[in-house]
């Protein structure tokens, strides 16, 4: 008996392997970012030259950012990813809460199997489906207009949003839409004032998942997307800072980490209504 | 206000299930109907066919005189209070209250009053700024109730409205569910497993079993008059006491013999109701607090009944006794001072006045 662990020291070794797994974990994922930062604030010269560690910055300068900044180039790729992602987010989130809604709660004939269609049409690789979308894209005149990605994108998120959602609406007691439709709520009023308020958790994880995808997607709008006026930041930062075999790195890190501000900031902010469990104290427990 | 009418409901599943089998169901305006069943006898399923929650296969459902099969649950102009409350929870207590009545666009001032009254009669009023994460078990089911009340519907529908509840807090809320229903006199529909929530709250208790209506009756008539064993057994607590048997002839009356030592007399008013059944084997039904300790002054049809004690169980104001009569297990509830030690032998008088003979096989009251 005396050589069994206590459950106190069990726990401080849990604790321990925890920490460890953690630290190994945030090591291997901020690594990139990290460099991308230190890179960004060097200069040209400064990035070429072998002398010294790379971690370290001798001549800190935000003149990348400011170049960046004061590009128009950028700024076009930048507002055009803006306005493709925000309307992307917004048709995809109509279409999935509105499938999700249906195939959650409206029981009808092969909504179970229509239900897992939706998440195997999420299994299909996006470069499989980008020759045919291209003829489609083609015959409707869309080839190489950034409106186009607002067609292409929800292909991606709509299957995976819908999915989120359908689990989400399904976790939501029966109970609850029944004593709205007793109450007096129509199908459509029970969506908007009961489902969406309660899943709302739900559709932010899928607002963040449609957001990232349009974002940060590169081979959609390299594939229909050739001039400067109608790219997004993914490829716009590509095309505008690789000229044949010269790399302009300091700039191309400090565009990727303006890039990927948005994202972040999105993350900041819903995270806490994401964590958040709405449903408490809709009914027992 | 209004009736309700249940003519040869049936509700069968597609795998062939029939949850409700046929049943005719007269409920009167005002009236406080419990529907009471061990579980999985159908008795939500009707409750929800009412309600309009689940489709109805067979037969007709008539609110307040308008036939509804085909109508949907928001215009039925019933409300429900389900057992784990159902409360809206991203909405304030007042909210969910008034959430029927906006949808209905009742005006703000009515909506106001109608809150305000039921959240006095339930004594939640300091309640209503709050959600229901904020709230007890106990409170959430006043909302619930209160939810219901605002609506002034023609029939309300309680669905093991207690179930979640704990025991105090059960018997708490029941006499709160009577006095609404007192104060209101909405047409009830209420369904529990409970038999003393269908004792105590009812004015008619509709006792189920699979699926069909085993018997409709006042409490008080289905305690004393079962019309079948399921009835009797199911009613009362502890359950009756079945014992087998048979009838013989006692000089110009009958006897209950139960074993080849014990005989007891039945009384002569029944003998002519009973006469056919001589010979045949039959099972007597006698509840606890029928079977009890020699009292004064002697009851006039009471029978002595020797028993070998098995178990004791004192319950402050009364003592529950088991033993073995034959081969069957019996209990007895006798006064805190009878002295039953488990091994000895105690005197019991069976009170044969109360007793009810069971066709073995049918299962039915004689």
């Amino acid at each position: 008996m005396s050589s069994r662990p206590s459950l106190r020291s069990e726990r401080r070794w849990a604790l321990w392997g925890s920490y460890a797994a953690l630290a190994l974990f945030a090591v291997f994922f901020l690594t990139p970012p990290v460099y991308m930062l230190i890179t960004s604030l060097k200069t040209s010269a400064e990035i070429g030259g072998q002398a010294g560690s790379p971690w370290v910055v001798r001549h800190p300068t935000l003149q990348n950012y400011l170049d960046l900044i004061g590009n128009p180039h950028f700024r076009v790729f930048f507002f055009n990813s803006l306005k493709v992602t925000l309307c992307v987010v917004a048709v995809s989130m109509a279409i999935s809460v509105l499938a999700a809604f249906s195939l959650a709660r409206m029981k009808f004939w092969g909504s179970g199997v229509l239900a897992a269609g939706v998440f195997l049409t999420y299994l299909v690789p996006d470069s499989l489906l980008f020759i045919p979308l291209f003829q489609i894209i083609g015959k409707l005149g869309l080839t190489n207009n950034v409106w186009c990605l607002v067609l292409l994108f929800p292909t991606l998120a709509v299957p995976f949003c819908t999915w989120i959602m359908i689990g989400y609406f399904a976790s939501i007691p029966k109970e609850l839409d029944e004593a709205a439709l007793i109450d007096g709520a129509s199908w459509m009023q029970l969506l908007f004032r009961i489902f969406i308020p309660v899943a709302l958790p739900g559709i932010i994880a899928a607002t963040i998942f449609a957001f990232t995808i349009s974002w940060g997607t590169l081979l959609y709008p390299l594939a229909y997307l050739y001039s400067s006026d109608q790219m997004v930041l993914t490829v716009g930062i590509l095309t505008e800072l690789i000229r044949g075999d010269v790399f302009e790195w300091g700039r191309i890190m400090a565009g990727s980490l303006l890039a990927a501000m948005p994202p972040v900031l999105i993350y900041v902010f819903l995270m806490d209504y994401y964590i958040a469990g709405l449903t408490a104290g809709a009914t027992k427990g | 206000m209004a009736e309700v009418s249940i003519r040869k409901a049936v509700k069968s599943y597609e795998a062939g299930v029939q949850a409700v089998k046929s049943i005719d169901l007269e409920i009167a305006d005002r009236e406080f109907v419990v529907l009471v069943v061990p579980s999985g006898c159908g008795k939500s399923t009707t409750l929800r066919m009412v309600a309009g929650l689940e489709d109805i296969t067979g037969g007709e459902i008539w609110i307040g005189g308008d036939l509804v099969n085909d109508i949907p649950p928001r215009d039925r102009d019933i409300a429900m209070v389900f057992q784990n409350y159902a409360l809206y929870p991203h909405m304030s207590v007042f909210d969910n209250m008034a959430f029927g009545l906006k949808l209905r666009r009742f005006p703000r001032e009515e909506i106001r009053k109608r809150v305000d009254e039921a959240a006095r009669i339930l004594d939640i009023t300091a309640l209503l700024g709050r959600k229901p994460r904020a709230l007890s078990g106990g409170q959430r089911q006043r909302v619930a109730m209160g939810r219901a009340i605002v609506r002034h519907p023609k029939v309300f529908l309680f669905d093991e409205p207690l179930s979640n509840l704990d025991a105090q807090l059960r018997v708490q809320m029941r006499t709160e569910i009577k006095k609404v229903h007192q104060s209101v006199r909405t047409t009830t529909v209420y369904v529990t497993h409970d038999q003393v929530e269908a004792m105590t709250l009812a004015d008619r208790v509709v006792v189920m079993n699979q699926g069909r209506i085993e018997q409709v009756g006042p409490p008080q008539m289905l305690y004393h008059h079962p019309a079948t064993r399921f009835v009797a057994g199911f009613i009362g607590s502890p359950a009756m006491n079945f014992l087998p048997c048979r009838l013989e002839r006692m000089g110009a009356c009958l006897g209950v013999r139960l074993s080849e030592t014990v005989l007891l007399a039945v009384p002569a008013s029944r003998t002519a109701r009973y006469e056919p059944c001589l010979g045949r084997p039959m099972v007597l039904g006698l509840r606890p607090e029928h079977l009890t300790d020699p009292r004064e002054p002697a009851r006039p049809d009471a029978a002595r009944l020797d028993v070998a004690v098995d178990v004791v169980e004192p319950m402050g104001m009364e003592t529950l006794v088991h033993f073995v009569i034959g081969a069957t297990p019996a209990c007895a509830r006798v006064d805190p001072a009878t002295p039953a030690v488990p091994g000895g032998v105690l005197a019991l008088h069976a009170d044969m006045g109360q007793m009810h003979l069971i066709e073995d096989a049918a299962g039915s009251v004689v």
